[in-house]
């Protein structure tokens, strides 16, 4: 073990059936230290963090941690404690209705008679060092979110830990709030203590980190002091390709020719959700294909939502085809000509249990009313129409669509939308968990549909997707967007460049 | 390449996935025990009532009688079910209190003449039933409280306002043409609520035909993030589920009190919501939502009331009925748990395999 | 610091209402007096030291009475009127009420009744067992019970009276009708009440001794749980399976009603100069007046009527009188369709 660190990880291994999430990952953590751990979902982050906090047995490696002579051994959440090992989760895991003090305290006592005075008194202490501003017998729920997260970190503090582990704890705290976390992290780092910080914010990893590793596809990346690594190269790192292999990809694009090629269909104007976006401002023109960027909780889900009215829209207006439009809920939208594909298939797109006719049909009959149903032959004919359009693999119209593979099931999807004769279709990750060939598949009907004169906003993770359909980018990084690519410029460096930021 | 294996026409395994399967072969069983037994169960006797007008007696007649107002239930609870996930334990409280209605309506405060028009008593109490069904829709749909946790309060607290609303008293009806409802239309020798549970189970066919209440309160029921985005609101879904049961309350509400041309608050329609449920459980439909049946959901009713009869003629006492439906409870339960399934389906598949070798 | 509000709320609120009970009584001293000096025996300046009657100091008198659900019949909403009706501030008392068809439920409330220290404990009871402990506190906090219209399992030591309907008088009554009705074969369907019950327990005693001496077939014999419903699918059973039956004895007027509609379906003539005789029991107005109609054949009473008889019990006692005579059993009478009349059914109809 290294002199100064705290914390080591050694080869550490992890399968689920059928997903090798960890291989041979190592970590190291020093004193007084804040480390990032960075990776897109699915690289291995949680795991390595559930690995060391007990909940996940490894199944191969080393653990050894400062002060002890021989391996660590964690076999449960209680074992990591004990061994100074605290959690601090994005979701507050503490008690709303109970006091400050008793949420610092409670689960600790081994059934002796709590001592209230000294107990509130003790909390009050050490509350007023880290600076946090609270009282120990205010109840927690009255605080706001960021306080409750600091409390929660004081309540680890006073565990003696000698490792924190922050997960995603910023996701739901504005900038103030995000400062004063901050603040309490370097108070922490200059105690001493070890932090482990998991976010997918870059501008925070910059700003208070001192250290990064970097995992990818269950393997260890590498770590790399902050000021070695730029955005850029951290970007790079974390979606696998280096900057040298990133040769621009010229966008087939096909070109809709019509004479209302220049116009606008749909223009937003400082259009704002409650899911935490910032305002921004969208237009697309008629057969038109662009797509938002950026990284997994850039923000670029929450604004198509925020188009379509899925999310709760604050503020903003839209115009479709020049005329103002008023979008409260998704029906508004599919009123105005607009369809959306949403992110994730099982829990808003496939209704499982219905059939693949029912789940074709389904937008175009909320479309055409309540007491207008489609006749049985009618459903049938356009099912039959568009499992044979897209090719969809099933049974029968008749097969209940959960027992699609993942493909076809998005296939059945895609042509709910399509039946909708939509001007606007969004297609957010229509390509993510399905084969490489059914990718390919509706990557060329989307230019196709475009050609045809459809105005199309597609969102991909992975960006090359993007560059071969997109004719334009807009580019999101922390919930706003912070730029826009086209022509020349739509290239994997220049992407990644700008999703990084910065000074890179 | 599963469901393709799964939808070969092969005749067994089709039935063993139709949804009218498990009633179906719950009255076969019932009918097979009861012919054993004494076949006279099944005789059909024409005779007269006390007025004087034609009448069918009999076993099955009884069966379709008293099977009907679970039935008529059973249409609105298995919306319910459907649209919520889960039920609504209220109904049999609120058909007191649509029974008290029309009572109040029709004789409150009087001798027993009738004061209005049964059409308008009834109407009145179709309203009072439907704001009763929305206040527990609201709490499942708008407040998100659990249908079973919703319906508590009304479970509790129906019985009293049903008697608050006649002043704890116990109108009885004298008018004859009052117990057509429960009875006999004279000159028509089936039993009335047959034919009410009939026109009931043919306005909901019509209504799932000519609209799309049926696909919406499926689509809701699995999976509501997904309905919403496709324009559909699961908040009213849910709602009109509740307001739709209120409606059968009411109709319920009529018979049972024209059966008696009175009420007994506290034992009207008493556990009638279990019979429900029972009901939607036995019509193979799922008690945690999704897609539905309604056509077997009413055999499943009238299944319930071919199992009471039986029971009833066995001379098993009447508090003990409980514990016997406790038992198709249990089998019905255990028969569609996901565990038992996969068990039938491993056995299917082998002795497929079987036939096939052979 | 929430628990401290909470508890600081209690108590304060818990000061504002004994405040507000202290001058509610005092209000009361001075309106009360004066009404219940004729009523109480005792008005006793004296009596202050003496804790056991310091209710009849003129203060109201504190009875806890739990009732069966006024729901579950007329007569039980007959009783509980009654009571009502008796037991009021310008009787003298101060009356809680309580009311369930369950046991367990029953006692908790008697508990609570005797924490909230009454000086009478008025009993209904759902069940005939499991009172043991209730009454233990109850002589324990000096408490009086009166049982009224049900009995228990308990020694008489225990309790002060038992005002009771016998529920064995009245159906011997009935049975003894019936055996002078003088029939040429007696085959009975027997409805009965909530099994367990005192008024089903002393009713099928009696009809099934009867029937035992005098040989009469009871065609069968199912509990219809006082329900209407029930007891017109029983009867209907009865009438499919084709089974000969000239007697209907139920057990409460609910549901004789219930297996009159079910003659009615099957046209079956009852009543007066029909084949099957109908016998009630509660004397319900309107089944009174189907017996006077001739529809019925027999009435049985049990008589509501209380409240009257547990008044003067409690005056007994605050007098400090003993009370001798513990069971106190109510008249209570049988109507024939052929000697009614409307006198009876004003009387008597509940």
């Amino acid at each position: 073990m290294k002199e100064n660190s705290v914390l080591e990880m050694r080869n550490i291994h992890k399968s689920f059936p059928g997903v090798r999430a960890l291989q041979g990952v190592d970590f190291t953590l020093c004193e007084g230290e804040i480390h990032a751990l960075m990776g897109e979902n699915g690289a291995g982050k949680s795991t390595l963090i559930k690995v060391l906090t007990g909940v996940y047995e490894k199944d191969e490696g080393e653990i050894y941690l400062k002060g002890l002579n021989k391996p660590a051994v964690i076999k449960s959440p209680q074992d990591a404690q004990n061994l100074g090992i605290s959690t601090v989760y994005q979701e507050i895991t503490l008690c709303p209705n109970l006091t400050v003090a008793e949420n610092m305290y409670i689960g600790r006592g081994k059934g002796q008679i709590t001592n209230w005075n000294k107990m509130n008194k003790d909390a009050d202490k050490i509350l007023q060092n880290l600076g946090i501003p609270a009282r120990a017998n205010q109840q927690l729920g009255s605080c706001s979110i960021a306080i409750q997260q600091m409390v929660a970190i004081a309540r680890a503090v006073d565990m003696d830990c000698k490792v924190l582990i922050l997960d995603e704890p910023t996701s739901s705290l504005d900038d103030s709030e995000v400062e004063k976390l901050f603040g309490l992290m370097n108070d922490l780092k200059a105690r001493g203590v070890g932090i482990i910080f998991v976010t997918h914010f870059l501008d925070q990893v910059y700003a208070v980190c001192d250290k990064i590793t970097v995992l990818r596809d269950g393997q260890l990346v590498g770590e790399y002091v902050i000021e070695d690594l730029p955005r850029v190269q951290l970007v790079a790192k974390m979606l696998g390709k280096e900057l040298d292999d990133m040769e621009d990809i010229k966008g087939e694009a096909a070109v809709y020719s019509g004479a209302d090629a220049d116009q606008n269909l749909l223009e937003a104007e400082g259009l704002q959700s409650d899911a935490g976006i910032k305002p921004f401002n969208f237009h697309i023109k008629k057969g038109e294909v662009n797509g938002f960027t950026g990284l997994l909780g850039s923000g670029r889900s929450e604004s198509v939502r925020a188009i379509f009215g899925a999310d709760h829209v604050l503020k903003g207006s839209v115009k479709v085809e020049g005329k103002t439009v008023k979008i409260h809920k998704p029906l508004d939208a599919m009123k105005a000509g607009i369809a959306y594909l949403p992110e994730d298939r099982k829990i808003d797109g496939i209704v499982g249990d219905l059939s693949v006719r029912e789940n074709i049909i389904l937008a175009a009959q909320v479309l055409k009313g309540f007491f207008h149903p489609f006749s049985k032959a009618q459903a049938n004919k356009f099912a039959d129409e568009y499992i044979k359009l897209l090719e969809i693999k099933t049974a029968s119209a008749d097969t209940p669509i959960k027992s699609l593979s993942g493909g076809n099931q998005q296939k059945c999807i895609l042509a709910r939308w399509l039946l909708t004769h939509p001007k606007y279709l969004i297609l957010d990750e229509p390509t993510r968990g399905i084969d490489i060939g059914t990718k390919i598949e509706i990557q060329k009907l989307v230019l196709k549909l475009a050609s045809e004169g459809m105005s199309v906003t597609f969102i991909s993770s992975e960006t090359d997707e993007m560059l071969r359909t997109c004719s334009r980018l807009i580019v999101m990084r922390d919930r706003r967007v912070v730029g826009e690519l086209s022509g020349q410029e739509l290239t994997q460096t220049k992407v990644m460049e700008t999703i990084a930021g910065g000074e890179a | 390449m599963a469901e393709k294996k799964l939808n070969s026409p092969g005749g067994i395994s089709r039935l063993f996935r139709m949804q009218m399967f498990i009633p179906i072969v719950a009255l076969i069983i019932l009918a097979v025990f009861n012919l054993i037994l004494d076949p006279g169960f099944f005789s059909i006797t024409m005779g007269t009532n006390s007025a004087g007008d034609p009448v069918l007696s009999g076993y099955l007649i009884t069966i379709l009688d008293n099977g009907s107002e679970v039935a008529i239930l059973a249409i609105g609870m298995t919306l319910v079910t459907a649209a919520c996930g889960g039920q609504d334990i209220s109904v049999g409280a609120t058909t007191a209190i649509a029974g008290s209605v029309i009572l109040r309506i029709l004789v409150g405060g009087g001798d027993g003449e009738l004061q209005a028009p049964i059409i308008v008593a009834f109407l009145v109490a179709c309203i009072v039933s439907m704001l009763f069904g929305a206040f527990n829709g609201v709490l499942v749909s708008i407040f998100n409280i659990q249908p079973m946790v919703a319906t508590l309060i009304l479970y509790t607290a129906g019985r009293s306002i049903a008697a608050w609303i006649n002043n704890n008293e116990l109108p009885i009806v004298t008018d004859p043409s009052y117990t057509y409802f429960g009875g006999f239309i004279p000159g028509i020798p089936i039993p009335t609520p047959f034919f009410i549970a009939a026109i009931c189970v043919i306005v909901i066919m019509l209504v799932l035909k000519f609209t799309n209440l049926g696909l919406y309160t499926q689509a809701v029921g699995i999976n509501a993030s997904s309905s919403r985005l496709n324009g559909i609101n699961p908040t009213f879904i849910k709602f009109l589920s509740f307001v739709i049961l209120g409606l059968c309350v009411a109709v319920v509400g009529l018979i049972k009190t024209s059966r008696i041309s009175t009420i007994n608050y506290s034992v009207i329609a008493k556990d009638i919501e279990m019979d429900a449920i029972l009901a939607v459980a036995l019509g193979g439909n799922a008690l945690s939502g999704g897609k539905f049946n309604i056509m077997s959901s009413v055999l499943g009713a009238y299944v319930i009331q071919f199992l009471t009869t039986t029971l009833y003629k066995l001379q098993v006492s009447s508090d003990a009925l409980p514990a016997y439906k406790a038992v198709v409870v249990i089998v019905l339960v255990v028969i569609s748990a996901p565990a038992v399934k996969a068990k039938f389906a491993s056995i299917g598949k082998k002795m497929r395999a079987r036939k096939e070798a052979a | 610091m929430k628990r401290k509000l909470i508890a600081a709320l209690l108590v304060s609120a818990m000061a504002v209402s004994l405040a507000a009970c202290g001058s509610s009584e005092e209000t009361k001293d001075v309106s009360t007096n004066s009404g219940s000096d004729t009523t109480t025996t005792s008005n006793g300046s004296a009596a202050d030291a003496d804790e056991g009657s310091a209710a009849a100091d003129g203060e109201l008198i504190k009875v806890g009475i739990i009732n069966n659900d006024p729901n579950e019949s007329g007569y039980r909403t007959a009783n509980d009127a009654d009571m009502k009706k008796m037991f009021t501030e310008a009787n003298g008392y101060e009356a809680s009420f309580a009311y369930s068809l369950k046991n367990d439920e029953q006692i908790a409330a008697a508990q609570k009744f005797i924490q909230d220290g009454v000086d009478y404990l008025l009993l209904s009871a759902a069940d005939t067992s499991g009172w043991d402990g209730v009454l233990q506190d109850a002589a324990d906090n000096g408490i009086g019970v009166i049982l009224f219209d049900r009995t228990i399992d308990a020694d008489e030591s225990m309790y002060l009276a038992s005002i009771v309907s016998d529920m064995r008088a009245e159906g011997d009554t009935a049975c003894n009708w019936l055996k002078d009705e003088g029939l040429d074969s007696y085959n009975i369907i027997h409805i009965q009440g909530v099994m367990g019950s005192a008024a089903q327990v002393g009713r099928t005693e009696a009809l099934n001794e009867m029937a035992k001496a005098e040989g009469w077939n009871i065609v069968t014999q199912q509990t219809a749980e006082w329900n209407a419903e029930k007891a017109q699918q029983i009867v209907q059973s009865v009438i499919d399976q084709g089974t000969e039956f000239n007697v209907i004895y139920a057990e409460n007027d609910d549901m004789a009603k219930g297996a009159v509609a079910a003659l009615d379906k099957a046209n079956i003539s009852h009543g007066k100069d029909g084949d099957v005789i109908i016998m009630g029991f509660d004397t319900n107005k309107w089944a009174l007046e189907e017996v006077k109609a001739g529809n019925w054949n027999y009435d049985g009473q049990c008589n509501p009527y209380q409240a009257s008889y547990i008044d003067e019990i409690i005056q007994k006692d605050q007098a400090g009188e003993e009370i001798t005579e513990k069971k106190i059993i109510m008249e209570e009478k049988g109507f024939d369709c052929d000697t009614i009349t409307d006198a009876d059914i004003e009387q008597y109809g509940i």
